[in-house]
């Protein structure tokens, strides 16, 4: 067996966060980062000098400043192409985050501007989503059966926080399935290559919100055998105000544009436009353009360290902190207790005590962040009976030290409420 | 430390053990607050006899410590006062939670709430302690109708 060389201290020092202390002296203990990463001095350089010497708009400046600022954010898309293996450089979209990739297809179907059969929907159709996902991968889906009477169906999640996967959910009659690659709360892996083979067995389509997939596992967009991807780059050790949508070429160009602006279009009459070729087609107005650099950066900056390494680094880090918080009286979880099929993401709830009071008391006194409430997935803890849970979530530069506070922090609130 | 100025012994001890809990008969006027960005809530009743006499007030819900603490004590201050009074009394409490921590509590008024003037400091947490004060003010203000 090879190991992999993972020197975390040496990754703590690249991000300039772990330097500072909190009021009081207190260490910072951030596990957080599947609500938000911190960021690498290599992107925040990057995003300082563009912003202090390249900037200008994008694609429309016919001097020196616009040549590099295009330069820059065309190489942005370059480098996310590779990173998630697109096919195609121009089957990378920007988008302000996750959750506009996951509107944008969204509003592909049942519009009266698109006649392609794949994308028409009406009543009698069907949406398919999860009960595990995200409020920005149901609400969506929700609008949109509600602006064309379509059916908005979804698979369950089993007691053990797994996808209830019943191939019968999926019918001739769904023209859309929109699933999490890896659940925001459970951790959960869902198994998206069987799901996507069934979708297109009955001529649906497919999308994955891998906002929470991208970030810690190598992920290969051409092998997942989805159409539709999204992610976002403040997960991913990137700014906020960047988001990413790949789709299969073809998809992208039968589909209407989203939003019209500048940039999107190729000629304007007064009655009418033509489009541009995409990804500029769904690009419309000035887009984030430091943000798309600083993405770019980041990806530099996770392929350096390598993804497999990352994916190894945190499955030790699930793997010892599953263990430890096993120990923890009263803790139950919320989300597979085994490694098998599950990222680092490990929420729990603890008897009699409200997880906003676990989240005060171990900022206050341990600074220790955590994420406390339902994190935009209100079904999921319907569907477990609890309000909100409390989620620690890992990343390449978290420790397992920092999991022992996490756990003596635990025994502290315990004490608290006692 | 901060944490130990915010959860006083006075609110955990009626967190665990919460006074006039559940809801009963009889009631001028029934309110569901909710809180949307944690998901507390909470079910009030109120009974308003003469005089303006709260004759009781009855509650049930789920929250954090802070709030199911914060709807024990009004039980405590509301039940056996007047209308005019407990409102008062809404009015200071609400003074000081969105006082940022600046303000200085008025205990005379107060009485036990006083226990919640480390929450202020807080603002994620102002509206825990509010909720159910909130929801007293509503309730009152519909059963006058």
């Amino acid at each position: 067996m090879t190991q992999i060389s993972f020197d975390v201290e040496k990754i703590r020092k690249d991000f300039p966060v772990f330097s500072r202390e909190l009021p009081d002296g207190r260490p910072l203990v951030y596990l957080d980062s599947g609500n938000s990463s911190q960021k690498p001095t290599q992107v925040i350089e990057t995003m300082r000098d563009h912003f202090a010497l390249h900037y200008s708009n994008v694609g429309r400046a016919m001097h020196v400043l616009g040549a590099e600022s295009t330069d820059a954010y065309e190489g942005a898309r370059d480098r996310v192409a590779a990173f998630v293996g697109a096919p195609s450089r121009d089957e990378v979209i920007f988008t302000k985050n996750a959750s506009e990739a996951l509107n944008l297809i969204a509003y592909a179907f049942g519009n009266p501007i698109n006649t392609d059969p794949r994308f028409t929907l009406g009543p009698g159709d069907e949406i398919v989503i999860s009960e595990m996902e995200h409020h920005s991968n149901i609400v969506p889906w929700q609008l949109l059966a509600q602006r064309t009477g379509a059916t908005l169906k979804w698979f369950g999640v089993t007691d053990e926080g797994r996808l209830d996967y019943d191939p019968s959910v999926i019918t001739e009659r769904t023209k859309i399935v929109s699933i999490a690659h890896q659940s925001n709360v459970l951790g959960t892996v869902n198994p998206v290559a069987e799901v996507a083979r069934r979708a297109h067995e009955v001529g649906a389509l497919i999308m994955l919100d891998a906002s929470q997939s991208v970030p810690h596992h190598p992920v290969n967009v051409a092998e997942l055998g989805a159409d539709f991807v999204a992610f976002t780059g403040h997960k991913m050790v990137g700014p906020s105000g960047i988001g990413v949508l790949w789709g299969k070429a073809e998809l992208l160009d039968a589909m209407p544009p989203f939003l019209g602006g500048g940039e999107m279009i190729e000629a304007v009459w007064m009655d009418h436009s033509t489009y541009a070729p995409v990804p500029h087609k769904f690009e419309a107005g000035t887009p984030p353009i430091v943000e798309a650099i600083g993405l770019g950066a980041a990806v530099d900056y996770l392929t350096e360290v390598g993804m497999e390494a990352i994916e190894a680094h945190e499955r030790t880090l699930t793997a010892y902190a599953l263990d430890a918080l096993r120990e923890v009286p009263t803790l139950r979880f919320i989300g597979p207790d085994s490694l098998e099929q599950r990222g680092g993401t490990v929420s729990f709830a603890l008897e009699g005590i409200h997880p906003h009071d676990v989240g005060q008391i171990l900022d206050d006194q341990f600074g220790v962040a955590v994420r406390v409430g339902h994190h935009c997935a209100r079904p999921l803890h319907l569907r477990f009976g609890i309000p909100a849970t409390t989620r620690a979530s890992f990343y390449l530069y978290n420790t397992t030290g920092e999991i022992d506070a996490l756990v003596r922090g635990l025994h502290h609130v315990q004490k608290v409420f006692a | 430390m901060i944490g130990e100025s915010m959860y006083q012994e006075l609110i955990l001890e009626h967190y665990k053990h919460p006074q006039g809990r559940g809801l009963r008969e009889p009631y001028d006027a029934e309110v569901h607050h909710v809180n949307p960005t944690c998901g507390d809530e909470i079910t009030l009743r109120v009974k308003v006899g003469d005089g303006g006499k709260v004759l009781d007030v009855s509650y049930d819900g789920q929250g954090c410590s802070i709030s199911q603490a914060a709807a024990s004590v009004l039980h405590e201050l509301a039940t056996g006062s007047t209308v005019e009074e407990t409102l008062s009394v809404v009015d200071e409490f609400t003074r000081l939670m969105q006082g940022r921590g600046q303000v200085e509590a008025d205990e005379e008024v107060l009485g036990d709430a006083v226990a919640f003037a480390g929450v202020a400091k807080f603002p994620a947490r102002v509206k825990c302690a509010l909720l159910s004060w909130m929801a007293y003010k509503d309730a009152v203000v519909r059963s006058a109708r």
